[in-house]
């Protein structure tokens, strides 16, 4: 299994042709006490750098864009009980939601751990 | 007989009933300044204000078996009891009559007492929507009147009165620029909303049923205008703007924004909930405007405390306001204004119209407050309205830009905001941290976390009506507590120290809304 970052705080994890997605504690940081997440319903389909989700805080809410292009199989239904997850477990227990890879090609362009961690240090 | 508090429960306890702080008092009250139960605390079913007869019983009705059998359990009280109530909950309230209100997202200004002197004349305040036309010629005067000058003030060629605020009035105008579009069979999908345009104009652009993209901002704070002409095309359906942008910035490159717009096919929806620092001084109709809603209930000094009552009028260009909604107000040679309220009427046609936005006229309060300050305020004083908000708010974004981080401070001046951030804090405190410090200073707190290209925004906004001596006491207040947060103060974690509350839960209130009142004692 491979993790990919986004530019907007999204990871990635890649097991065969199914990617898990989430958003990073880099980003759970900023977005402080989250308290509802909005899924993308199963068998939807998602366009690279297009909206897939809503994450809401008591600050804002904000649009989580598809990393990459696909149909959504799967999404975290602990999130409506427990949108705080997010918070507590953004990269393991709090994933969005899991999609099938359509083009392998468009993961080209992320990062990985150590480029993220470099591009979070230059914000 | 008044029942008892059943549980024993005072304000200033906590949820589990134990007194929050180690100098509460025996009734949770602060000196003269009294805490108050909730109504459901003190009432008792068993009072009542109001002394009626019995119904006879059983009483006749037709709800075929559907009728209360339970009591219903509201609570009862007194007529003192109810008056002490509410006068005690008010006193708890903070409004612009009690202090400088920044919060930018409505115009916090003082509410001229004439306007209210004109509005509660019974001519005005007393008609009826469904009353012959005969009747209120005086309030469509109002209303003709008030049309003219917005149109005048604008520079635009026409009005619609009805919207009821300020997203009724953005809806109103997407809903001509759909209509202008759909007359010329154009189906065009896409609505661009710039980063420093209000967050109710993509939401607006969507519930018309359009695909909004956004458009970046640049470093200073403005539409990036190279971008915008990129992305227009024959898809673009219309662009949505705010200016002056919620950056506090006035666009400059307006004109050549609306010239790239409409040379695309497209319009130009301008958020008007700003025109307050430019009335008198810019015409949106000189700058290729196609529509553009005014806020009577900020920019013409309409109270609006606690959500309303707005008033939103959306003034049009040339080119749209054949699809403008009905009803509206026309005056005929013979100076009698008329009150169009179909299509097809003769001398008024205006069947291109895209339909009705309310089933009635508009906000009438708000017409006669609006006016009157127009009036009486005249050309003069409106520009020096605008001149004043603008000088207020770049006085505060210069007292304390040494202090707080002001992100568009080498931008030119600010127009009626000025925008702060949160850089500099010293680590764990935020901008919530600060507006909660600010409470305790006696201020309402500032916009936050808006406009969202701001980290840790702070949007401030001081209005026109403020006197130097009051900006300079919250510049000093505003000054101290930021100096906390730079310097990590602790207990500005844990403020409010002296509000009737401390610091809520907001996090728990989001996620776990409790949003009924159920009685402790019935569990």
């Amino acid at each position: 299994m491979s993790r990919y970052f986004t530019e907007d705080h999204e990871w990635i994890d890649v097991e065969g042709d199914t990617a898990t997605v989430g958003i990073t504690d880099y980003a759970q940081g900023q977005l402080g006490d989250i308290v509802f997440v909005e899924l993308p319903d199963v068998g939807a389909m998602v366009d690279k750098g297009k909206d897939a989700a809503v994450v809401e805080s008591v600050k804002a809410a904000s649009d989580v864009y598809a990393p990459i292009s696909g149909e959504v199989v799967e999404s975290n239904s602990a999130l409506d009980d427990d949108p705080a997850l997010v918070n507590t477990s953004p990269e393991e227990d709090g994933w969005f939601f899991k999609l099938t890879i359509g083009d392998k090609a468009e993961l080209d362009g992320l990062m990985d751990a150590k480029a993220y961690a470099n591009f979070v240090e230059s914000l | 007989m008044s029942a008892p508090n059943k549980t024993g429960w005072k304000p200033a306890m906590n949820a589990d009933g134990e007194m929050m702080a180690v100098t509460a008092t025996y009734t949770g009250n602060r000196a003269l300044m009294l805490d108050e139960a909730l109504i459901f605390e003190i009432g008792s079913t068993e009072t009542t204000g109001v002394d009626l007869p019995d119904a006879p019983l059983p009483a006749a009705n037709r709800l075929g078996g559907f009728e209360r059998r339970d009591p219903i359990g509201l609570p009862g009280l007194s007529e003192p009891e109810t008056v002490r109530h509410y006068t005690r909950l008010s006193r708890q309230n903070y409004a612009i009559d009690l202090g400088l209100f920044p919060l930018g997202s409505c115009t916090m200004k003082h509410n001229p007492r004439l306007n209210e002197k004109v509005a509660r004349m019974p001519g005005f305040a007393d008609v009826h929507p469904l009353q012959p036309v005969g009747t209120v010629r005086g309030a469509l005067e109002v209303m003709n009147e008030l049309a003219f000058w917005l149109i005048e003030l604008t520079g635009m060629h026409g009005v619609a009165m009805s919207p009821k605020a300020g997203a009724h009035g953005e809806l109103c105008g997407i809903l001509c620029i759909r209509a202008a579009l759909e007359a010329r069979g154009d189906a065009r999908k896409v609505v661009l909303c710039p980063e420093s345009a209000h967050g109710t104009n993509p939401a607006t652009a969507a519930f018309a049923g359009y695909q909004v993209e956004d458009i970046p901002a640049t470093a200073e704070g403005r539409v990036d205008l190279e971008a915008l002409k990129a992305r227009l095309g024959p898809d673009v359906a219309a662009v949505m703007i705010t200016n002056p942008n919620t950056c506090g910035l006035f666009e400059r490159d307006m004109k050549a924004i609306s010239d790239a717009v409409h040379e695309a096919g497209a319009f130009v929806y301008c958020d008007g909930a700003n025109f307050n620092a430019i009335v008198g001084r810019v015409r949106p109709g000189d700058l290729g405007v196609d529509a553009m809603h005014i806020n009577l209930h900020k920019t013409f000094s309409t109270p609006h405390g606690g959500g309303g009552p707005g008033s939103g009028p959306v003034v049009l260009s040339e080119a749209l306001s054949p699809y403008g909604p009905l009803p509206f107000t026309a005056r005929t040679a013979d100076g009698v204004v008329h009150l169009v309220e179909e299509e097809n009427t003769g001398a008024f046609d205006h069947t291109q119209s895209f339909g009705r936005m309310t089933a009635f006229h508009g906000q009438m309060g708000m017409f006669t407050r609006a006016l009157t300050y127009i009036l009486s305020h005249g050309a003069d004083g409106l520009k020096q309205v605008s001149e004043d908000a603008v000088l207020n708010a770049n006085y505060i974004l210069r007292s304390l830009e040494d202090v707080l981080h002001a992100p568009f401070a080498a931008s030119g001046p600010c127009m009626h905001e000025a925008i702060f951030g949160d850089k500099g804090f010293a680590a764990g405190l935020s901008t919530l941290d600060l507006a909660k410090g600010l409470i305790d200073e006696g201020f309402h707190p500032m916009t936050m976390y808006f406009p969202l290209v701001v980290h840790g925004a702070m949007l401030v906004e001081p209005t026109e009506t403020e006197s130097k001596a009051a900006l300079d006491q919250f510049i000093g207040a505003l000054r101290s507590v930021a100096e906390r947060a730079i310097a990590g103060d602790e207990s500005l974690k844990t403020a409010p120290h002296f509000a009737p509350r401390r610091r809520l839960d907001e996090t728990l209130a989001a996620r776990k809304p409790v949003l009924a009142w159920s009685d402790p004692g019935m569990d």
